[in-house]
């Protein structure tokens, strides 16, 4: 983990309320796709955890969505300003686990973080898949740039509008080696039992008191015992999760 | 010069800054971030005699300037605390804990502080009465003077460490409670531990924590500490461990200015992992801005 000022080089609406905002500064705490970084936000007390959608050597890549007063305020920022953030956080995704046709899952804004595991598992040449579920075609984002890395793309939609009709699990191919997700928690159940028997990382979501393992504001049970999210996940063995089902 | 040096019951600390409990942990994942034997001491992630899960999430709320926990003492239990925490954090800090203790009865308490009383890293206990008390109606030990008395008379009769009773800010009058203390062969007063609150999230329109409501602490709560501070320090001749609020050099000498021997950060080392290194770099300048040479003489200055 690192904290450092990050300065905002682009800040783009992908659709009415999510935002792609780009920073440059320090990347060097990153070591696997599916981290996250906590922002401070001026006038709010606690930071904003949001996953990194993708990095390099000097940038990092968020895309997130208004839902409160916190990512409304982020929305406002312009390009050219600066912002705080704790980076590099949390255990990701394993990309070595993924066999060669890995199925990537995401709903909503648990797309996100799938984006650079799948940059890497496409660069280690996988078979990469990806069903993207959304409820309906105003809100799809992210489609057009997994395929332009490489990904082979299914779209779900709630309503229809756009690519097959339903959930996420109505678009699972028969054939994959290996599942990463992340997304709300009725989807991860409903993938957890489409998916039984293969091997899969899940990444989930909790409210955070620091995010970086001191507070225990954010733990869960698993079957080996209490966890906690930001910093034993936010990725998970599927398998580890206790799933009442 | 500025002298940060600052002394607890015999205990000798390079400074005044101590990370308060529950926000810190049992020290290494703040190891890893900076050397934290710079540190006065700190306070260990609040410890019970059984292991504790805690109670189910969301257990965090934001407010403005500050937060709300409702963690539920999640720790490993005394027995694993010694055996596994405690060798570990020797390793990387060379300094003594203060060690923070709940409980659910006045026997919890006492046998929990008789197994650490051994442990040489601990240079002193600090008692948390704060939790309910499960023997007696679920009234918290906290709230009402007899409760801490037995308590204090307890752990005393089973420790030579020195006691701190680490007292709740959820009562009409904190006096009576401090003197409570005193009167039962307490050695300081530790205050203020978390106010109840709740906040209500107005999408699903119910209590954001699971369980309701929690303890509300960090930079709003600092007037109200302060001013326990400022009564107990009145009240009773035993040296205080101020906490509630504090995020700046500043805060430190405002909290010893009321009557503070040392301090205790908590809340804000979440939001700022370096808040106490930064505290501590920016103290002798704050000192000078104010004509402190000692920080031994300002304590209490405000009476
Ligand atoms: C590991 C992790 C990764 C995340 N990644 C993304 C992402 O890539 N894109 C994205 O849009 N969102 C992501 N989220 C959710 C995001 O953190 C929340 O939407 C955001 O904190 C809401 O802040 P707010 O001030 O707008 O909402 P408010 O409701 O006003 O916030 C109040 C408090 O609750 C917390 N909070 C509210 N909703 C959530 C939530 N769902 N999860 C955790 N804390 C919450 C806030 O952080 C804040 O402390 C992630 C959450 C976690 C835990
Ligand atoms: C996440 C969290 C967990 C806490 N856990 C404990 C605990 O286990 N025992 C205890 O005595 N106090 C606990 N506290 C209270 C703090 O030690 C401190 O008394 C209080 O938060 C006020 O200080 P602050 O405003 O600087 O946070 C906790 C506080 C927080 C924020
Ligand atoms: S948010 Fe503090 S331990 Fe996870």
């Amino acid at each position: 983990m690192k904290q450092g000022i990050y300065t905002i080089i682009e800040h783009t609406p992908l659709t009415k309320d999510v935002y792609r905002m780009v920073l440059s500064g320090d990347t060097s705490a990153m070591t696997m796709p599916g981290q996250f970084v906590e922002i401070s936000l001026p006038g709010f007390f606690l930071r904003r955890p949001i996953s990194v959608c993708d990095y390099d050597e000097k940038t990092i890549t968020l895309i997130y969505k208004v839902v409160g007063q916190g990512t409304d305020a982020l929305s406002q920022m312009k390009e050219g300003e600066s912002l705080d953030m704790l980076v590099g956080l949390g255990h990701g995704f394993d990309a070595g686990k993924s066999g060669d046709a890995p199925l990537l899952v995401g709903g909503g804004v648990g797309v996100p973080p799938l984006f650079n595991l799948a940059r890497k598992l496409i660069a280690a040449g996988r078979d990469v898949t990806v069903i993207l579920g959304f409820n309906k075609a105003d809100e799809i984002f992210y489609a057009r740039e997994f395929e332009e890395i490489g990904a082979r793309v299914l779209v779900t939609t709630v309503d229809g509008s756009v690519g097959v009709k339903g959930f996420v699990t109505d678009a699972l191919p028969e054939h994959f080696s290996y599942v990463y997700s992340c997304g709300p928690m009725p989807m991860l159940r409903a993938l957890y039992k489409a998916a039984q028997g293969k091997g899969g990382e899940f990444s989930l979501e909790e409210r955070m008191g620091c995010g970086f393992g001191a507070c225990m504001g954010c733990s869960i049970m698993t079957k080996e015992g209490s966890r906690r999210v930001c910093k034993d996940g936010p990725v998970f063995d599927k398998e580890v999760l206790e799933w009442q089902i | 010069m500025a002298d940060l040096k600052v002394t607890l019951s015999g205990l000798e600390l390079d400074n005044p800054i101590i990370p308060a409990s529950g926000t810190f942990g049992y020290g290494y994942e703040f190891a890893e971030l900076y050397d934290i034997n710079m540190l006065g001491s700190f306070s260990f992630k609040g410890t019970t005699l059984e292991p504790r899960f805690g109670n189910p999430t969301p257990r965090i709320a934001e407010t403005p300037a500050g937060m709300i926990n409702a963690v539920g003492m999640q720790n490993p239990g005394i027995d694993r605390v010694i055996s596994e925490e405690l060798p570990r954090l020797k390793k990387c800090f060379h300094k003594k804990v203060v060690a923070n203790i709940g409980g659910f009865s006045v026997d919890e308490y006492a046998e929990c502080c008789a197994r650490i009383d051994g442990e040489e890293q601990v240079g002193l206990i600090e008692v948390n009465v704060s939790c309910p008390n499960v023997h007696n109606g679920c009234m918290s030990f906290g709230t009402d003077p007899l409760g801490i008395s037995a308590v204090t008379k307890a752990v005393k009769a089973v420790t030579k460490k020195p006691v701190y009773v680490k007292l709740s800010p959820n009562v009409t009058d904190i006096v009576p409670l401090a003197v409570a203390a005193a009167e039962a062969g307490a050695d300081g007063i530790s205050l203020i531990n978390t106010l109840l609150g709740m906040r209500i999230d107005l999408r699903t329109k119910k209590p954001v924590i699971a369980n309701k409501m929690g303890g509300f602490s960090g930079s709003a709560i600092l007037p109200v500490a302060l001013r326990m501070v400022y009564q107990v320090y009145e009240a009773v001749k035993l040296p205080i461990i101020g906490m509630g609020g504090i995020s700046s050099a500043r805060d430190v000498v405002e909290m010893m200015l009321a009557g503070a021997t040392a301090v205790e950060v908590g809340a804000a080392n979440l939001v700022d992992p370096w808040a106490c290194p930064k505290i501590l770099a920016e103290l002798p300048s704050v000192m000078e801005q104010y004509g402190i040479s000692s920080l031994r003489d300002i304590i209490g200055g405000a009476h």
